[in-house]
């Protein structure tokens, strides 16, 4: 909530210097959002058809079976294409660090999760472009994986 | 020739637009009357996915409104433009540690901040550091799985970040391609 606190004073305050700057400030801001709208649309149908194929118990459920790699790659694939809010997410990781899943496989969804964005991606592909947002978001995938790696080797899971 | 079929193409891709969105719409309507509990699901997960972003996008298009006239190019060339060299990098971490939102508030400001003067890289960096550093967020996990795992996935993944935007960006200015 604090945010909608911070913004509105701002704007108090940018009202009170400036009421033709500030005019034009929420103009511009009507444009961004129309600008953006269409891709969003798309993208909260997406998110809502995802999230009704994916729910939290599957994903649990997926990160347990199968092999020890499979399983790795399982978690970074599942968090690439889910979206699970932040304060639904750490929660459930300690529920599955408290099973038994190991650090490796956790970092691998966690970390895919928050840096690969397949539900946010018609939002980014009308900023960025179709090549640019594909290209950031492989690249991010790839860290995400290295992370999981050297999580994986500082606690033990990952023998070279 | 080629900008009519530019033109016939765009009206293929928002007609096909309105024709799923009217589907889907449909569908969860239909879904509430009629009781069909996948469709009444998919229509619960959007309200409440549209309930939380409510709160947050409004707000964060009008501060980047208030951004947009209050703060002169000047100084977001300075700090992220194409002399910040590192040190641009380092503010556009920084930046995104404090931000709340995630990508999805993360693009429009990263769009304003390019047409304001900063450079591609610093941009990129700004959006990978979005999704890993946001303090809130960090903090929550710390608490989770320990501060270990959080410090490892920093270190690890800030300086690949930084990296990899500095190659995005070489791509980005040889294919000549701009932020919308």
């Amino acid at each position: 909530m604090w945010f909608i606190y911070v913004t509105g004073v701002l704007l108090l305050l940018s009202f009170f210097f400036d009421s033709n700057k500030s005019k034009k400030a929420l103009i511009l801001a009507y444009r961004r959002f129309i600008f953006i709208f269409p891709s969003f649309l798309i993208m909260l149908i997406l998110v809502s058809i995802i999230l009704f194929l994916f729910p939290q118990e599957r994903i649990i459920s997926y990160l347990n079976k199968g092999s020890y790699i499979v399983n790795i790659m399982l978690a970074a694939l599942v968090g690439s294409i889910t979206a699970v809010p932040g304060f639904i997410v750490f929660p459930l990781a300690g529920i599955l660090k408290a099973n038994g899943i190991p650090y490796t496989i956790i970092a691998a969804f966690t970390t895919t999760l928050m840096m690969v964005g397949t539900i946010t991606f018609p939002v980014e592909v009308t900023y960025l472009g179709k090549r640019i947002a594909l290209i950031r978001n492989v690249i991010s995938f790839i860290i995400a994986l290295i992370v999981a790696l050297v999580v994986g080797l500082y606690f033990g899971e990952v023998i070279l | 020739m080629k900008v009519p079929d530019k033109k016939e193409n765009k009206k293929i891709k928002r007609s096909l637009f309105l024709i799923i969105v009217l589907i889907y719409f449909i569908f969860v309507f239909y879904s509430c009357i009629f009781n069909i509990s996948s469709g009444r699901e998919i229509g619960t997960n959007l309200l409440s996915f549209l309930s939380s972003m409510s709160k947050i996008l409004p707000c964060a298009f009008i501060l980047i409104g208030l951004f947009e006239v209050w703060v002169p190019r000047e100084r977001v060339e300075k700090y992220l433009g194409y002399q910040g060299g590192l040190r641009g990098h380092i503010w556009a971490i920084i930046l995104a540690g404090t931000m709340a939102g995630g990508l999805l508030v993360a693009l429009p400001v990263s769009s304003a901040l390019y047409h304001k003067g900063a450079r591609p890289s610093a941009i990129f960096t700004f959006l990978g550091a979005s999704a890993i550093v946001r303090i809130p967020m960090t903090l929550f996990e710390a608490s989770f799985l320990g501060a270990e795992f959080t410090i490892i996935r920093w270190t690890v993944s800030i300086p690949l970040i930084i990296i990899s935007s500095i190659f995005l960006e070489k791509y980005f200015t040889k294919e000549q391609f701009e932020i919308k």
